[in-house]
């Protein structure tokens, strides 16, 4: 198994000699790309600055055991990481235990509020729910208008009061009728107002406080520039709002937002709204969004190929090499060595595709190679050579001299011959699509 | 309803909105020249800062910043206390390049067609939701406080109750207003709106459109025909085509200049929402790359929440030690 690694990082080295590692200098260019690329996508300056030097800083010293350009590695890295902070969990929407379910939207003024509402109360009337929706915008001219026609497109009920100038007070009463009517959902609908805007942001803060909302969800034009820091976090001051609803992604705005508001406010984005159709409703796929906002699509996808056939090559190799079974005490040493000298075990072992599904979810400390070593160095050449000659006292002795536990020698025995009767039966078998699991003595120490 | 406009009527707004906008920038500014000696890469990393932290875009802020270290270079400025001003001109040349001197944007031009006059007809355009039916609304009561007759025509037949919206504006400012109600065609309704104000007599008529991302070809091309139809009418018409772009829109705000350009021969800019906290360095992009100018700024929801916007003021504003 380890054998099989260790050539391959070694084979790799030979590959791409001088661009092995990701250094300051040689993604010095890339960097700066990046950051452009962000920041013309609307990524806020600073966020923008901050989550690239974040990467840098991770991926300096990494090996490249793939045959790309360092800088190309490190846009792929830089697509991984959008993804991871994008993503997460808790992306769906909550529902009240005692019924009805509330959600109130907030948002800046012309930022798809209302359209949104409607696409909602579609898809959750699509699932199974009764919604209600409440008209609270009463300022802008005709908003009530606007939803009530949205409402009879989707077939759901409106709760409005035309001359009653106090949102609050409409909130309240549409609840109740919702009780009444046995509606086990409310959606209400907001005016849009500025972050500035003292007086109104206090109106839906204490619409907020007195509705308890399930669900306050914060609507924001995708299309938002450096701006959306600011917004998103007065709204989130204010609000402590659950989630994002991104719209009019329809569009050809590459939505560096997402990126801003989720580094200002870690709340997830929970709908994508793309269109001016009742059903344009989409959900969050972190990924995509991560494509659209660097672009660099052909990079990413040639570092994904090169990782593609990196893959291969090693299944093949490691099939070979477990054919013959031919792993003695001193092979395991050296590519312990071997492995050692490229830095963080788990981030290298991470690197080489298909090895990282393997041990994403492994706690493997560097430390875990220490004890190993000593008691391999214990031992004599005979011994590492022909491991079954290692008889009790043997084990004695190479505990004594490695200052480890008898206990723990068996142990490392024990795995060894494992690993080897796991390849064995692999071989026997005819495939070598399990040795995956042989990695598993190693681990659990 | 009244209220809508009672909330927001006292006249400093416009002040106010523009104030935010220099505010933030100067003061950003200043602390990026203090105790600095010379103007080093900091100097010029900070005002890279400031500039794109206004969504004022990637290449112009470099076009703008290569410019000020080629004029550092040539005048051999050793004090970046001379930085504001060197800035300040650097940015005003950018914008200037694209407006005229005077600045009578609320003046009528007059047309005539055999010795009769015609209307001035101003065709509104943008994507969702960037304030089209309010900046209508404004403009129609900016003339009618001049006394002037105004016809607002409700070519938004397709956002539910725009309609409504404008109608509501329209009664509020005086204005007359023509439509054919909701999913009507819209050319036929910028058509006949024309023809009405032609033969009423209207000394402005403005024509609202729905909102549409510059992506939907479809749109576009039945922006392409709205217009055409009021040509038909009243040739010239419309006189003007007046792109609204919301300040807090980032990068796209190019992407949506150039569409409606080839759609529509878009004429003028107008900002609006410039009373919130995004900075309208868009607007020194937008003009950068697209060579129309700025004539209003929109900074708040009543009806005189509206400026014509003056470049050299909103730029001397951006460095006007009053704004610390
Ligand atoms: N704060 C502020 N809000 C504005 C300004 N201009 C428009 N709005 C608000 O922005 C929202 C959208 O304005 P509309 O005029 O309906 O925008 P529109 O472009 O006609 O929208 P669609 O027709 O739906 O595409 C409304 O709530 C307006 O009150 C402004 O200058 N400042
Ligand atoms: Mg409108």
């Amino acid at each position: 198994m380890f054998e099989n690694l260790s050539q391959n990082i070694e084979q790799a080295f030979r590959n791409i000699r001088g661009k092995g590692k990701i250094t300051e200098i040689n993604v010095a260019e890339t960097l700066k790309e990046i950051r452009r690329a962000l920041i013309d996508a609307d990524v806020n300056f600073k966020v923008a600055k901050e989550f690239t030097n974040k990467v840098k800083e991770e991926a300096l010293g990494k090996n490249i055991l793939i045959q790309v350009e360092p800088g190309q590695f490190l846009v792929k890295i830089v697509h991984e990481e959008l993804t991871k902070l994008m993503g997460g969990s808790n992306t769906g929407l909550s529902i009240a235990k005692n019924p009805p379910t509330v959600i109130l939207i907030a948002g800046l003024q012309g930022s798809g509020k209302t359209t949104f509402v409607g696409k909602l109360a579609n898809h959750l009337k699509g699932k199974g729910k009764n919604p209600l929706l409440i008209a609270c915008d009463v300022y802008r001219p005709a908003a009530i208008d606007q939803l009530t026609v949205l409402a009879e497109q989707v077939g759901v009920e409106i709760y409005k009061e035309p001359d009653n100038k106090n949102p609050l007070l409409i909130a309240q009463a549409g609840i109740q009728y919702a009780k009444k009517h046995g509606k086990d959902l409310v959606i209400v609908d907001t005016a849009g107002r500025l972050a500035v805007d003292e007086q109104m942001m206090n109106e839906i803060s204490v619409l907020k406080e007195s509705l308890k909302p399930t669900e306050t969800l914060f609507v924001v034009d995708a299309m938002t520039g450096q701006d959306a820091v600011n917004t998103a976090k007065a709204f989130n001051d204010r609000l402590d709002f659950d989630g994002v609803v991104l719209t009019k992604l329809d569009g050809d705005t590459r939505g560096g937002a997402a990126i801003s508001i989720r580094t200002v406010v870690d709340k997830p984005i929970k709908f994508i709204s793309a269109g001016e159709k009742p059903e344009d409703l989409e959900l969050f796929y972190p990924e995509r969004m991560a494509s659209r906002i660097l672009g660099m699509g052909d990079v990413v996808t040639l570092v994904e190929k090169a990782q593609q056939q990196f893959d291969q090559q090693e299944a093949e190799r490691l099939q070979r090499k477990i054919r013959k079974n031919e792993l003695d005490f001193d092979d395991f040493l050296s590519q312990i060595q071997a492995i050692k000298k490229m830095g963080n075990i788990k981030d290298l072992i991470g690197m080489i595709p298909g090895m990282g599904k393997m041990v994403k979810d492994v706690d493997i400390d560097n430390d875990a190679f220490k004890h190993i070593e000593a008691i391999i160095r214990s031992m004599t050449k005979e011994e590492r050579m022909k491991p079954q000659i290692i008889d009790g006292s043997r084990r004695k002795r190479i505990a004594t001299g490695a200052g480890r536990s008898v206990r723990e020698v068996n142990e490392l025995i024990k795995q060894f011959d494992g690993m080897k009767k796991a390849m064995k039966r692999m071989n026997s078998m005819g495939a070598g699509g399990k040795v995956g699991r042989s990695m598993g003595a190693l681990r659990r120490r | 309803m009244l209220n809508f406009f009672k909330r927001k009527e006292n006249k400093d707004k416009l002040d106010q909105g523009l104030e935010k906008t220099k505010k933030g920038l100067f003061s950003k500014l200043k602390l990026s020249v203090l105790g600095r000696g010379s103007i080093d890469e900091d100097v010029l990393d900070d005002l890279e800062e400031v500039l794109i932290s206004s969504d004022v875009g990637v290449s112009t802020t470099l076009k703008i910043i290569k410019r000020i270290e080629a004029r550092v270079l040539r005048d051999k400025y050793t004090n970046a206390s001379e930085l504001d001003s060197i800035l300040k001109d650097e940015i005003q040349q950018v914008i200037l390049e694209n407006h005229p001197e005077s600045l009578d944007y609320f003046d009528i031009p007059t047309h005539e067609v055999d010795g009769k006059p015609m209307p001035h007809v101003i065709m509104v355009v943008g994507v969702n939701g960037v304030g089209k039916t309010t900046t209508i609304g404004k403009l129609a009561y900016r003339w009618r406080s001049q006394g002037k007759r105004v016809l607002v025509g409700a070519g938004d037949t397709f956002r539910a109750a725009a309609v409504d919206q404008l109608k509501l504006w329209a009664d509020r400012v005086g204005a007359d207003f023509y439509s054919k109600g909701m999913h009507a065609d819209p050319a036929a309704v910028a058509y006949e709106t024309v023809r009405e104000g032609v033969t009423k007599g209207h000394e402005v008529v403005i024509v609202d459109t729905a909102g549409r991302l510059q992506t939907k070809k479809g749109l576009m091309d039945e922006l392409s025909k709205i217009k055409r139809s009021m040509d038909k009418i009243l040739p010239g018409a419309p006189h003007e085509v007046l792109l609204v772009l919301d300040a807090s829109t980032g990068q796209n705000a190019i992407s949506q200049a150039q569409a409606f350009t080839e759609a529509t021969q878009v004429s003028a800019l107008a900002l609006t929402k410039l009373d919130g906290t995004a900075k309208g360095g868009v607007v020194i992009g937008v003009s950068d790359m697209f060579k129309v100018p700025v004539k209003f700024i929109g900074v708040g929801e009543g009806m005189d929440d509206l400026q014509v916007f003056d470049p050299r003021a909103f730029v001397a504003s951006m460095f006007d030690p009053i704004g610390t």
